[in-house]
């Protein structure tokens, strides 16, 4: 039974039961972190674009940022029936996507990778495996029947974590 | 306290389009006249979007680009990125390299030297454009190349944008006749950049 491929965009979170899965193209600097429950098979991803809601003035999309977006992310998947005791997620992300010096955006790719572990730490939700830094873009997918989470870059073999 | 992009915009909405049309305007016929060649260029199209768009703006998502990226320096603060398709950059580089229109093999380090040259006078025209306009300082540092996803590497614009506000300044230039180049342009000053711009340009901003 082949389930659909639901895409998640930019600063955007959805999540699915099996058999479909989900899908973000194309992360830079920013986090995907999907999120499963092998159980149920209730599977979220969200794709975050800043590390922190409180820092910043003016927004108004809490699936921008990596502490609303996961909170968020986990209620929504609860709703549809999964248990958090059971969660583990998997990320990948955050590249530091120009060698630019002096800007901020040199580290927000680190920053979000280490604001979304330390989100999923709060939650108490274990990070099985991660995927980020270094300089390219990924596309990510995950499946919800088993977990497994892909993920494709520019001149690259497809690999999975 | 500092105004929002989007402040400035429902203030001005006319200037940042002028700054916008005279900065790429600027740029583009420095491009053409490094390369040598007669072009034409459309009204620059600008484009004010929330950044959760900016991956989408030029294409699909996954559609492989060239961004070049260079820091802003002097009186204003920030970055600015030139991004054009892959067919666009190749014919860049045969122009720049003299080579057959047709080449298309994958950049080698020397092409990616001509990229970042071309990143450095458009960035140059763009700035020395604004400068102009605005009696300030404003100078651009060294370039960087990226080459990838599209939503990859506008993440790092969306992500500028996204510290100070929900939407992002994207200009869009199509220059044709003897290329068909398709540029894009992002100016992305930090913090208080913008409002010193529309402040030097006798625009009072309360």
């Amino acid at each position: 039974m082949a389930g659909k491929m639901i895409k998640v965009g930019m600063a955007d979170l959805k999540v699915c039961k099996a058999p479909d899965n989900l899908t973000t193209i194309g992360l830079g600097s920013c986090i995907g972190i999907a999120i499963y429950d092998p159980i149920t098979k209730v599977t979220g991803l969200a794709h975050i674009m800043l590390p922190d809601s409180t820092a910043i003035r003016n927004h108004s999309n809490i699936a921008k940022f990596a502490d609303t977006g996961i909170t968020k992310l986990v209620e929504d998947m609860i709703r549809m029936g999964a248990s958090k005791s059971r969660m583990k997620a998997k990320i990948a992300g955050g590249a530091k996507m120009f060698d630019l010096g002096g800007s901020n955006a040199i580290n927000v790719g680190q920053r979000n990778a280490e604001a979304s572990k330390k989100k999923l730490r709060e939650l108490g939700i274990p990070l099985i495996s991660s995927d980020t830094g270094k300089n390219f873009g990924r596309t990510v997918e995950i499946y919800s029947a088993n977990g497994e989470f892909l993920i494709k870059a520019v001149g690259r073999d497809t690999y999975k974590i | 306290m500092s105004k929002t992009l989007e402040e400035i915009n429902q203030l001005y909405p006319d200037v940042l389009r002028e700054i916008g049309n005279v900065g790429a305007g600027n740029a583009t016929t420095a491009i053409a006249n490094m390369l040598n060649l007669r072009v034409n260029m459309g009204v620059p199209r600008v484009e004010f979007m929330p950044v959760e768009r900016i991956g989408t703006a030029i294409g699909a998502e996954d559609s492989i680009i060239v961004g070049i990226m260079l820091g802003v320096e002097g009186d204003v603060d920030g970055s600015m990125m030139f991004l054009m398709d892959l067919p666009s950059a190749h014919h860049l580089v045969n122009q720049l390299m003299m080579r057959d229109p047709d080449y298309n093999e994958e950049f080698n380090d020397m092409d990616l030297s001509a990229i970042k040259e071309i990143g450095n006078i458009i960035a140059g025209a763009y700035l020395s454009a604004l400068a102009g306009m605005t009696n300030l300082t404003i100078l651009p540092t060294v370039p960087y190349v990226a080459i990838d996803m599209a939503a990859s590497i506008l993440s790092v614009p969306a992500i500028e944008f996204g510290m100070v506000g929900d939407n992002a300044l994207l200009i869009e230039t199509e220059m044709s006749d003897e290329l068909g180049i398709n540029g894009y342009y992002i100016l992305m000053p930090e913090g208080d950049s913008y409002e010193k711009i529309l402040r030097a340009l006798g625009l009072p901003m309360d």
